[in-house]
């Protein structure tokens, strides 16, 4: 990219960036103004649809008879398979998802039809009517029934780096287990909606709840078997993605658009909580191994890990997510010997799909599983096996899938924790606690996160925005990425005011738009603000190179050039000239001087070869450690975090608070994945836990009492937007200190002689047959 | 005819479905679509709203939260129904919604309307919130984003325990509005709103296929989550004789129809041991609409009210409108969700008689989460101790273990005149125990796991209640 204006970011002049304004939304969110999809205002033809589901997790649809659902109060249409008429496929990237259900039923909850009625109600209470009859077969209900079955949903994927097998036959000590770790439903308060408006010339007009707007533009075009330019997709604000809306909201703004592109009018298709939960994709459960050898001190020098996914019935992302997991299975830790594996398991249950952190968070915790048996079988605080084990600055910093990990912050920043949190005076504090409390035990574990940015897929890593100036010098900004609450759309603000120097009041983020930028990636893979950011900044350059020239033009005086102005304060300054930044904009228009440009950014420097397992798939990492202390009940399971410590690296912040609000609320989130919330699917594959009454996120009183959260203060030191770095996904992982605390607190009762093999969620119940797994223990036995 | 101020405006409803929500009456009827749909279940808090009501004439206002996805609009008879649009003055935002503004405390925002009503609820109560307050007044508020930490914020800074809002300067006018409200005829053709016994009774006459309700917190999941169209409603919530709040000679008597938020000041005045069983029953929102007579007419095995009643020796008193029965509660449940009750009666009244001076009780639940969840177990004991540790009496109560609301009987008969004290006594209890039922595996928990629970909470019940001075730290949560 050209930069002829010299960008002043070092310091931040501008005063734009850097600060913690108020979500672009915040006024709107607490007094019920912000418009969601479901209360825009409602068109006058609007109908409501509603969809009926497999009663099967799986087996041959002998018949499906909807004259019951056609028979319903208010029903004016019904659609199955049948019905479409263009493509019935709807898989992102890999075939396999229906939009219906065709021969076969694939997991218990699929859509088989939808129906078209004037009330919700009635189209809700239509879709129970249809009569489904289908010949069940025997379906795959877990990882190890896919892999004995080699049921995979794409092919296996492996890593190696070094020699394990004689690494491995050469340690002084070895150790393998297994790790079950659960899936996570994505329960963004806002459920899956859409509403598709019928429009002259054969056009579609859909608003939806999507974190990909232009690939429900595309499945929406080849559905309804039209190009692409005939659908427009408008997405303001989602009330929660966190990736579950990646793929997953497409499906139901396709049927949206097949009724209302059948009916010639609007259709509104919002599902209903536990349909949502029941008929769209979780984080992948994944069933994990490892085999690692290594020396007295703790230090590794072999380690076989095999990643297990559980995908559901199709690839979805899968492949791309088992690969994160991959990638992240070594976490901060330089594995010289290692071969990793990599399996795609289908099973009968719904596709799983993208979750923030799109599987490194299952990868990750195998080391920090790894590091935690290493330390009990050693005999050393668990700390300082991570210590050791971490990539060094300029050796053994080599991937397991050839990158090099460069300015490697884990030391400094964990060693910065540790005195932050006086990690070993509360270490000596527990211990004396744990001696004399024979029911209530605690325990501490500092993790650290290292996290790869960028999508795996290459060709994503690319944006586009699209800038307008209007004449009273107010502008409206637009790009690809889109709000969720992450305030992606307030940082875009900011850079904008900060590029032309100008009030954010001047500054409009408008919504996602398919018409306004083409053929955008899904706000996904933390990457939002880092590729949008770049695109929208180099939109205002354009713009500012235009009016630098212009006023250079103006000013005529030989000495100076365009390169010389500045925007800053409301003011274009060039030498001892100056103007109002509204006058300049004016004077530019009068002079026939185009006042908007589009923007565009591709991340550079990451390749990866699938073939050899090598390459660069990261532009950088992003880090993290956290400090977590709890509290167990060794009579029944039940825990208390009592206090978090957390320092995590955003590059130069563009916003301290939304990053923090980013640290805090993903470390929050997976806590619950590790602790609370229990996904549990009954022997038919019907999913039990499928409400908030019995999937239980965290509530306000799981948040610690003591929640210190900093920002590790040192710019990115790759050319990243004004050198910040990106939060959405890493903070997620902070949580594994949480889990590993639990651990030590088990392990507590053994002296710390043995490794606990806690499954996530550690959930009371799990942490109770964890304890009981280690043997009758007296109370007597418990203390000192 | 349904009369109520939707926020300053009265309003007066004579024909609607008497199974409409709150909820959907404000998004699909008032276009107030501020108020978010977040499972229609109550278990997430973005549909909550606040109600405001003069209890007597002249009595200042009392604003309490509600979840509106489970609230039938007769509720709000006779009330103030105030929604999130409505809090900000002209320009000005609500205390509660600048410092929410100001701690960050929305992310995606599609919780935070339901937030801030939770807090607007707990900034009228005029007291300053500790940390443990506010997790009760939010605990049914699900934020999905934050982590909880910036909201937290913003209630410790706006919630001071001074009341100056606009509708605080306006609370004369309201009260003005409320009391012309009154004039009017409650109910709808659908909805029965009866006022005394007699009413009551007619009225079940006249509709034997109508179904009883008062807080409506379960009922309304047949509308909402099982898209049922229900028949004629009797609602209890006017029935004079079932708002009955006392205390007697031997103990006290809660109405049928009393909400949870109003009788719990009265029980833990005379049991403080059911502080956390209370506190975590349901959520806020919830506890202003349920009743303690839902809880036990319902009589689901997992509902938490039942074994501490059980623990308690409380007994049911039953109406039809001309005769009245007392049954001891242990007698009441007769199955899965069967009780002794008559279709033509309710329950009137739960009398709890007072506890022995020297009892030792201990109410005991275990769940995934501790805010807003259903027990797995849940255990109370009520012990009586003669001299030198003998007991006397035993009594037990518990949920999630079988078909019904169980106490374990005999507990009591093998371990009174045993000396407490002994760890042989403990023993004998743990044998009866992992004996006594037969628990189920099912979404919250195994058998396995239900069984330990309850052997497990018997030995924590013991090792508390033998210490004097609690040198054994028992509990994570403090509760105690």
């Amino acid at each position: 990219m050209r930069k002829l204006i010299k960008q002043p970011f070092s310091g931040n002049p501008q005063g734009k960036v850097g600060k913690s304004h108020p979500h672009e939304s915040a006024i709107r969110q607490v007094s019920g103004q912000a418009r969601y999809v479901d209360d825009l205002p409602q068109p006058a033809n609007l109908q409501f649809a509603a969809i009926g589901t497999s009663p099967a997790a799986s087996g041959v649809i002998k018949s499906l008879d909807v004259s019951d659902v056609w028979a319903s109060p208010g029903v004016s249409d019904v659609i199955t398979v049948e019905d479409v008429p263009g493509h019935v496929d709807i898989a992102p990237v890999f075939d396999g998802d229906p939009i219906f259900a065709q021969k076969h039923v694939l997991f218990h909850g699929q859509a088989m039809f939808a129906v078209l009625a004037d009330t919700v109600h009635h189209a809700r209470q239509a879709a129970l009517k249809a009569k489904i009859d289908i010949t069940p077969s025997t379906p795959c209900l877990s990882v190890d029934a896919a892999k004995q079955q080699s049921n995979f949903v794409r092919p296996p994927h492996f890593m190696h780096q070094g020699d394990f097998d004689s690494a491995y036959k050469a340690s002084t000590f070895t150790v393998q287990n297994h790790l079950s770790i659960g899936g996570q439903e994505h329960m963004y308060l806002e459920g899956q909606v859409s509403m598709a408006i019928s429009e002259e010339e054969d056009r579609v007009l859909v608003y939806t709840s999507s974190q990909h707007p232009s690939e429900v533009q595309k499945l929406i075009a080849e559905v309804l078997d039209c190009k692409l330019h005939k659908v427009v997709v408008d997405m303001r604000r989602m009330g929660g993605g966190f990736g579950g809306k990646e793929t997953q909201a497409a499906q139901w703004a396709c049927i949206a658009a097949l009724f209302a592109k059948r009916n010639q009018c609007a259709v509104k298709l919002r599902l209903p909580r536990m349909q949502d939960m029941i008929a769209t994709g979780k984080r992948h459960p994944f069933e994990n191994s490892y085999k690692v050898g290594f020396d007295k001190e703790g230090l590794i020098n072999a380690a076989d890990i095999e990643i297990n996914g559980n995908c559901g019935h199709s690839p979805d992302l899968s492949d791309a997510i088992v690969d994160r997991a991959m990638f992240h299975c070594d976490n901060g830790y330089y594995l010289e010997n290692v071969k990793v594996a990599g399996h795609r398991c289908r099973t009968n249950q719904v596709s799983h799909t993208a979750y923030r952190g799109f599987g490194g968070p299952q990868g990750m915790i195998v080391a920090e599983a790894m590091m935690d048996a290493i330390a009990r079988k050693v005999g050393k605080d668990p700390l300082s096996v991570r210590k050791l084990n971490l990539y060094g600055e300029n050796q053994r910093n080599l991937t397991p899938y050839g990158m090099t990990v460069e300015h490697n912050l884990l030391a400094d920043l964990i060693n910065r924790l540790e005195n932050s949190s006086d990690y070993w005076a509360r270490r000596d504090a527990i211990s004396k606690f744990n001696k004399h409390s024979p029911i209530v035990k605690k325990g501490l574990a500092l993790t650290p996160v290292k996290f790869g940015i960028s999508f795996t897929a290459k060709h994503l890593n690319q944006a586009g925005a699209l800038l307008h100036v209007y004449t009273d010098g107010s502008m409206q900004i637009n790009h690809g990425g889109t709000e969720m609450g992450q305030g992606l759309h307030t940082k875009i603000g900011q850079i904008v005011a900060n590029e032309f120097g100008i009030s954010l009041h001047d500054v409009e983020v408008t919504a996602t738009r398919t018409d306004k930028v083409p053929n955008t990636s899904p706000t996904a893979a933390s990457s939002g603000t880092d590729l949008n950011g770049k695109a929208a900044q180099n939109a205002c350059i354009i713009v500012k190179q235009r009016l630098a020239k212009f006023y250079t033009d103006e000013v005529n005086d030989l000495n100076l050039t365009a390169d010389n102005v500045i925007f800053a304060d409301n003011k274009v300054t060039l030498g001892e000239n100056s103007i109002g930044f509204v006058q300049l904009v004016q004077n530019a228009y009068i002079g026939r001087v185009s006042l908007s440009s589009t923007g565009f950014y591709k991340t550079p420097k990451i390749h990866y070869d699938r073939n050899t397992g090598n390459g660069r798939p990261f532009f950088y990492f992003a880090y993290g450690a956290s400090v977590s202390e709890v509290a167990i009940d060794t009579l029944t399971g039940e825990y208390k975090v009592e206090r978090v410590d957390i320092l995590h690296d955003v590059g130069r912040s563009l916003n301290p608070a939304i990053d923090i609000g980013q640290i805090e609320g993903g470390f929050i989130q997976g806590m619950g994945w590790l602790t609370t919330e229990d996904l549990k699917w009954d022997d038919s594959g019907r999913l039990m836990s499928n409400n908030p009454a019995t999937y239980k996120i965290p509530a306000i009183g799981d948040t610690p009492e003591i929640f210190n959260v900093d920002l590790y203060a040192r710019d990115n030191d790759e050319d990243s937007i004004y050198h910040s770095k990106a939060v959405g996904e890493p903070p997620l992982m902070l949580a594994n200190s949480v889990w590993c605390a639990i651990k030590d607190a088990i392990s507590s009762l053994t002296d710390y002689q043995i490794d606990p093999q806690l499954p996530a969620p550690a959930t009371p119940e799990a942490v109770l047959n964890c304890i009981e797994s280690l043997g009758n223990i007296t109370i007597s036995e418990r203390i000192e | 005819m349904i009369s109520f101020l939707l926020n300053d405006k009265a309003v007066h409803i004579d024909a609607t479905q008497a199974d409409t929500t709150l909820l959907n009456y404000l998004r699909e009827e008032c276009a107030l679509s501020g108020t978010k749909e977040g499972c229609a279940s109550g278990d997430c808090g973005a549909c909550t709203v606040v109600v405001a009501q003069a209890n007597k004439p002249g009595s200042a206002l009392e604003y309490r939260a509600l979840n509106s996805c489970v609230t039938f609009l007769s509720a709000v008879h006779g009330k103030q129904l105030l929604t999130v649009e409505h809090l900000a003055d002209g320009d000005t935002l609500h205390p509660v919604q600048a410092a929410m503004v100001d701690a960050h405390g929305s992310q995606c925002g599609f919780c935070t309307p339901g937030f801030i009503m939770s807090m607007f609820a707990l900034y009228q109560q005029g007291e300053a919130p500790s940390r443990e307050k506010i997790n009760v007044a939010l605990g049914g508020n699900l934020c999905r984003c934050t982590g909880y930490r910036p909201i937290i914020d913003a209630a410790l800074a706006s919630c001071t325990g001074t009341v100056d809002d606009k509708f605080y300067a306006n609370r004369a006018t309201t009260v003005t509005q409320l009391a012309d409200l009154h004039n009017v005829n409650a109910g709808l053709d659908n909805l029965l709103m009866p006022t005394d016994r007699i009413e009551l009774a007619s009225a079940i006459g006249k509709h034997p296929e109508a179904r009883l309700f008062a807080g409506s917190t379960d009922l309304a999941l047949e509308v909402t989550q099982q898209l049922k169209t229900l028949p004629t409603l009797i609602s209890l919530t006017q029935v004079a004789e079932l708002q009955v709040l006392q205390e007697t000679d031997l103990g006290i008597n809660i109405g049928g129809a009393v909400p949870f938020s109003k009788m719990e000041a009265l029980l833990l005045t005379h049991f403080p041991e059911l502080h956390e069983l209370l506190d975590r029953f349901a959520s806020t929102p919830i506890r202003n609409q349920a009743t303690l007579g839902g809880n036990v007419a319902n009589a689901s095995p997992i509902g938490d009210m039942p074994p501490a009643l059980l623990a308690l020796n409380a007994r049911i008193q039953v109406d039809n409108g001309q005769a009245r029965r007392d049954i001891p509660i242990g007698e009441f449940f007769t199955g899965y969700r069967q009780t002794l009750l008559q279709k033509n009666e309710w329950i009137e009244a739960i009398f709890i008689p007072y506890k022995k001076t020297n009892s030792k009780i201990s109410a005991y639940k275990i769940s995934k989460r501790q805010e807003d969840d259903i027990s797995a177990v849940c255990a109370v004991f009520n012990l009586t101790l003669g001299e030198n540790n003998i007991i006397q009496e035993l009594a037990s109560g518990f949920g999630g273990v079988a078909a019904t609301p169980v106490s374990a009987i005999g507990l009591a008969a093998a371990l009174v005149g045993k000396d407490w004290s002994q760890s042989a006594t403990f023993e004998a209890g743990k044998v009866i125990l992992s004996q006594a039922f037969n628990p189920i595996d099912d979404v919250r928990a195994s058998a396995t796991y239900r069984q330990t629970m309850i052997v497990n909470l018997w030995k924590r019940f013991w090792l508390q209640s033998n210490q004097q001075s609690h040198k054994i730290e028992t509990r994570v949560h403090a509760y105690e």
